[in-house]
């Protein structure tokens, strides 16, 4: 076996180590991650409570947004009834469906990674557990407060896809779109922080010798789900700011009579809106192939395919967005190409679905109630591709868009892809953080009802579809003939919402959370490592991991574990670690020193709420000092962060040895600034895409851009502030002499590159260049608008910089805190040269 | 529950959903996705059946055949090789009724532009060099048997036109104007309904296309070049001077008398409409009233304000003189 790191991996046959464990070891494990008490729930950052109150949070939006579709069913259920008044009802669908796909399906899956991952790979807690508290706790807020405005008739009426103009302030006055934009803002931060959690997460902290060919298959999913975030929610991200910039300031996007054009904003959230069903979708199944081999008792036949598809299916996923947009009149050539991206994508579906199917049928298959949910999904979801297949066909899909025919198949996608998936991963996981199983009788009828329910609910949209009865409408007309399947469909709406209520039932009853230890334990015999006895610590000492499925090929596995036989017994250095590994053998690199529990988290988020929320309802001030707040929490939190402990070297078990203090490019910091760096390239990319598709289509309003002198000057500048910040680095290597030096480089790195975007702003002005007159004035603009935010988070960091250097919390010769702010003002300056260099060289005037 | 103005006059030919009118095609456009529609759902259902046995195989089969169920080479068949191989010849298919479904418009083609407006449809047939010759509204005239070719716009927001026994729908975006051709082999009335969400009152945007004998058509289109007649009637003379001084003008036009509103529908020959509300009521003089007098109530937020001012009289005055627009 060759080695990635230099790590010789025949010490891994040191373990399990023999003889007994130092008096004390185990308590201090124990005192260092205890439980919370009373407030100190709210400030616990542990994902063994973050995932629960995620998971929670998440669940109570699905039940919320079910609500909504009850209703909305009742008054379909005849034409022309009366239960909901039209505006009600638009404000309902258009609720139901950001709630579904934003506050329930997204951060489900991720609220589902953030509980089972660290368990799954064996580490203490994820590598940044205050973001994951930030990011659940700026979900829960922001969520409450964008399904409330629902109870003050202020909710969004456009519709979860928002199209404009019909959101544009000309026919959406109203602050009931702002709400909409707000909502999706608290997701986008979530969805981005887990992201970048999860990422950094399985590549760097799983077990030592999880080679990538030994990961659960829900790791790989959860990879690829948090890669393709990064990849598309920076289109909705930018999206959405867009469309907020429009409605503020009047800067024309989407307005054609201005050189903008509505369809922009469909390609930027098709973009993101096509992955986002994948993004929901392979959590999903990677954690039907986890426990596929659990119902049937044996390995998931054909590991490697799946992963595959797994990869496949986010590749693809990325050409598939203009399916959406069939009937909006494209040239016939990039319908083909759309057409065919739709169709290639179910065959790594297909693939999935019959490794399941290989699995049960080499497996013994025993008949719980996960088998049931199991075979459930396998139904539906195959029923939902095929509908899907069907639609791809684009003379169909001009037939089928926007009727109920599209209601039926997105819900055979969503509720086989996501929801049965889910359900199963309640009964299965559900021992695993509650003292008590779920019930095995009630189960069965949960799912009898909730399968029968859901088919006599959207079975017939198939047809009421074909009858001609469009999506989105409040009522219908009484002599279509679309009565009977509507009242039928409202009838299996209740049965399936009668499954749930059971499912509730059987919550309440039964789940008595037990975070840390006292859980039912492996009740179905699973071979995972979640699956070890766990604490609040997670499990006692860090396995070294030789199969896919651990448990199983060493039975001794969960007693030398407890006892404390291998990796990390203990704490060496006194805090909250965990072992850092190399990312594709996970080789172990570095002791990571975790944050422990901590009030600045909440509080950043609820300022970033208060922030967001307040400008909403129009309240400036207020949402001007919420922010500042923000800002503050979130470097008084960042304070406590890269304090280097004594001990540079700790032995974690052994007699192995790793430093406790790394930089440069083995740290997580430095993963996950790279993951952050690619979400920001990627809006300056959508930017760009957003730029040249407005060129091409109308230059009516366009004007001549400034002159090259300031060009050069900010080229110039740009690359000063570059070499500025790379100074800085280089200084710090000196030594602690050099070390105020650096200081002064990095503040005049970000001062430098502020003055550029300056620069480049007043250049535009002098060109005359107005956002309002033309599509190119508000690109620009909002080009302009991105830099001048990157510039300031830049002098944010280099004034921390300077206040940690004052206080003499930056050690030398390298120190993350340098490190960091450098390389982020070295990629602002690249993007500073990058966006005015087009805007002045294309189209080609200057 | 709603006013009960629908369930009683409800009943406008050729709206009727059964059956399906995606496979009840009236012409060749909409024929073509027909056969499509069949074959896929075909498709879908051997699909379908060949996974459910697969999976009755895997739970409950004898064991050899669930050990050759039970490999990665049964992953390559089925979830490989037997999607690409139905896939592309689909795919082949679909493409080239694609292409020949939006073929350009040969330049004989009759031209109609329809522009979607919150929640009616403005309509104007063209001359070959594509100035307006007949303005209408929430009805669109065509000969049997001919292809047309319809430009679709809109006016404010995104609307898409859909008559589905006719031709898939297209959208009809602000800023841009998109062409479908649709032809209707017979005589008849074909229902349409807005089909992207609009706002409001989207799901009580309708329309119809009124197809008939080319004979018919042309006669039609000639008895349209002139204004209608005049109101013969005192109620009805009584009626023409109300829609002048209650403000009806002021939206809607009238082809040779003062009203000239554009905002509204061109009322010209309004009594000869099959519909009222575009798309929603039956034209009899009771519904006229009821939409004159309160159309808030029946269809909520559109753009035409309430005038339950009016005395029932004059609303009936109105009406009578309307009903005589053809």
């Amino acid at each position: 076996m060759t080695s990635e790191t230099g790590f010789d991996p025949k010490l891994y046959d040191r373990f399990p180590t023999s003889g007994a464990r130092p008096r004390g070891e185990l308590e201090e494990l124990e005192r260092i991650w205890c439980a919370p008490k009373g407030w100190q729930y709210l400030t616990v950052v542990n994902n063994n409570y973050v995932g629960i109150y995620y998971v929670g949070a998440a669940f109570l939006f699905f039940l919320l947004a079910g609500i909504l579709a009850l209703v909305m069913r009742v008054q379909l259920a005849a034409p022309l009834m009366g239960v909901l008044p039209q505006e009600t009802y638009n404000q309902f669908f258009t609720m139901h469906g950001t709630v579904m796909m934003f506050l329930f399906a997204v951060p489900m899956v991720e609220a589902l990674g953030i509980m089972l991952l660290p368990q799954m790979l064996s580490a203490r807690d994820l590598p940044f557990p205050r973001l994951s508290a930030y990011a659940f706790w700026a979900y829960l807020v922001g969520g409450l407060a964008f399904f409330s405005s629902l109870f003050v008739g202020l909710a969004p009426n456009g519709g979860w896809f928002m199209y404009p103009p019909l959101t544009s302030t000309a026919y959406s006055p109203g602050i009931n779109t702002d709400f909409w934009l707000l909502g999706i803002g608290f997701i986008e931060i979530s969805a981005i922080a887990g992201a970048i959690e999860i990422v950094v997460g399985v590549l760097r902290t799983r077990a030592p010798g999880m080679t990538l060919d030994k990961m659960p298959i829900f790791a790989w999913a959860m990879l690829v789900f948090a890669i393709m975030i990064i990849i598309a929610f920076p289109a909705v991200i930018l999206g959405t700011l867009l469309l907020e910039f429009e409605r503020a300031f009047n800067w024309p996007f989407f307005d054609p009579t201005r050189g903008g054009d509505p369809l922009l904003w469909q390609h930027l959230f098709w973009f993101f809106g096509h992955p986002e069903v994948y993004i929901i979708f392979l959590p999903a199944a990677g954690l039907v192939s986890m426990m596929v081999a659990m119902v049937a008792r044996t390995d998931l036949v054909g590991y490697r395919l799946v992963v595959l598809a797994l990869l496949a299916t986010g590749f693809i996923s990325f050409g598939v967005w203009a399916h959406h947009m069939f009937t909006t009149g494209m040239p016939t050539l990039s319908v083909g190409f759309f057409s065919a991206a739709s169709m290639a994508v179910s065959v790594p579906a297909g693939i999935q679905v019959f490794a399941w199917i290989a699995t049960l049928a080499v497996g013994k298959v025993r008949y719980n109630t996960l088998a049931l949910f199991i075979i459930g999904t396998l139904i539906i979801f195959t029923m939902g591709g095929l509908t899907g297949v069907m639609v791809a066909l684009v003379p169909f899909d001009w037939q089928a868009h926007d009727s109920y025919f599209i209601v039926a198949h997105l819900h055979y996608v969503l509720i086989g892809g996501m929801v049965f998936p889910m359900f199963a991963a309640f009964y299965h996981w559900a021992p695993m953080v509650s003292r008590r199983a779920l019930s095995e009788r009630l189960g069965k009828w949960v799912f009898g009802l909730m399968f029968a329910g859901m088919h006599i609910a959207f079975l017939p949209m198939h047809l009421t579809g074909m009858m001609g009865m469009p999506r989105r409408v409040y009522t219908y007309l009484p002599d279509r003939g679309w009565d009977l399947p509507n009242l039928i469909s409202t009838v299996g709406a209740f049965v399936l919402a009668a499954g749930i209520a059971l499912f509730v039932i059987d919550l309440i009853r039964n789940v008595r959370l037990a975070p840390g230890g006292g859980n039912a334990g492996n009740i179905y015999g699973a071979g995972t490592l979640e699956w070890l006895p766990t604490e609040l610590y997670s499990t006692r000492s860090i396995p070294v991991v030789k199969s896919r499925q651990p448990l199983w090929d060493d039975p001794d596995l969960s007693k030398d574990v407890e006892e404390g036989r291998y990796f990390l017994p203990g704490s060496v250095t006194g805090n909250r670690e965990t072992i850092v590994t190399s990312p594709l053998m996970a080789e172990p690199q570095y002791l990571q020193i975790m944050p422990g529990p901590s009030v600045w988290p909440l509080l950043s988020a609820v300022f970033t709420a208060g922030f967001f929320l307040l400008l909403t309802v129009q309240a400036y001030g207020a949402g001007l000092v919420s922010g500042v707040l923000a800002i503050l929490a979130v470097l008084r939190w960042m304070w406590e962060t890269d304090r280097p402990v004594k001990q540079p070297f700790v032995d974690i078990g052994a007699g192995i040895n790793v430093p406790t203090y790394v930089t440069g490019t083995s740290t997580h910091g430095w993963w996950a600034m790279v993951v952050l760096m690619i979400v920001i390239g990627m809006i300056f990319l959508m930017t760009v895409f957003s730029y040249l598709y407005l060129y091409g289509r109308s230059t009516r309003f366009w004007i001549d851009p400034p002159d090259a002198v300031s060009l050069a000057l900010i080229v110039g500048g740009a690359a000063l502030s570059a070499l500025l910040a790379a100074g800085s680095r280089r200084a710090l290597l000196k030594g602690d002499g050099r070390k105020r030096l650096a200081i002064w480089l990095l503040i005049l790195a970000s001062i430098v590159i502020s003055a550029v975007t300056f620069i480049d702003y007043r250049s535009w002005l002098a060109a005359g260049l107005d956002p309002e007159a033309s599509g190119q004035g508000a690109v620009i603009h909002a080009f302009i608008g991105l830099q001048a935010c990157l510039s300031g988070i830049a002098l944010l960091m280099a004034a921390f910089v300077a206040a940690r250097g004052a206080r003499n919390f930056i050690p030398v010769p390298r120190s993350n805190v340098i490190d960091l702010p450098a390389i982020f003002i070295i990629f602002t300056a690249a993007l500073g040269a990058a966006g005015p260099g087009l805007v002045r060289l294309f189209p080609g005037t200057l | 529950m709603q006013p009960l103005i629908f369930t009683r006059f409800m009943t406008v030919e050729g709206l009727a959903g059964w059956p399906p009118p995606v496979f009840d095609p009236a012409g060749p456009f909409a024929g073509s996705i027909t056969t499509l529609a069949w074959v896929l759902t075909g498709m879908a259902v051997a699909v379908l059946a060949i996974v459910l046995l697969a999976i009755w195989t895997a739970l409950k089969g004898r064991p050899a055949l669930r050990k050759r169920l039970g490999g990665e080479r049964m992953i390559w068949i089925g979830g490989v090789a037997f999607p690409v191989v139905v896939l592309t010849l689909l795919l082949i298919w679909g493409l080239s009724l694609t292409s020949g479904i939006s073929k350009p418009i040969a330049g004989t083609d009759m031209r109609i532009r329809v522009s979607g407006e919150m929640w009616w449809w403005r309509v104007s047939y063209l001359d070959g060099q594509g100035r307006e010759i007949l303005r209408d509204a929430n009805e669109i005239h065509i000969p049997a048997g001919q292809t047309v070719a319809l430009e679709l716009t809109s006016a404010d927001v995104i609307h898409s036109f859909w008559v589905p026994r006719l031709s898939g729908k297209l959208d009809m975006i602000p800023g841009r104007t998109n062409v479908m051709r649709i032809q209707a082999d017979k005589p008849g009335v074909y229902g349409g309904q807005c089909a992207e969400y609009c706002g409001g009152p989207h799901a009580l945007m309708g329309f119809v296309v009124v197809a008939h004998t080319p004979e018919d058509f042309g006669r039609w289109m000639a008895s349209r070049q002139a204004p209608p007649p005049a109101p013969a009637t005192n109620e009805a003379r009584r009626g023409a001077a109300l829609f002048a001084s209650a403000g009806c003008a002021a939206c809607h036009a009238v082809a040779g008398t003062s009203a000239n509103g554009l905002a509204g529908p061109d009322l010209s020959y309004v009594g000869a409409r099959r519909t009222l509300g575009a798309g929603i009521l039956p034209n009899n003089r009771g519904a006229m009233i009821g939409w004159i007098g309160n159309s808030q109530a029946i269809k909520p937020a559109n753009r035409m304000p309430a005038y339950t001012m009016l005395p029932a009289e004059d609303l009936k005055a109105i009406a009578v003189y309307l009903e005589g627009l053809k």
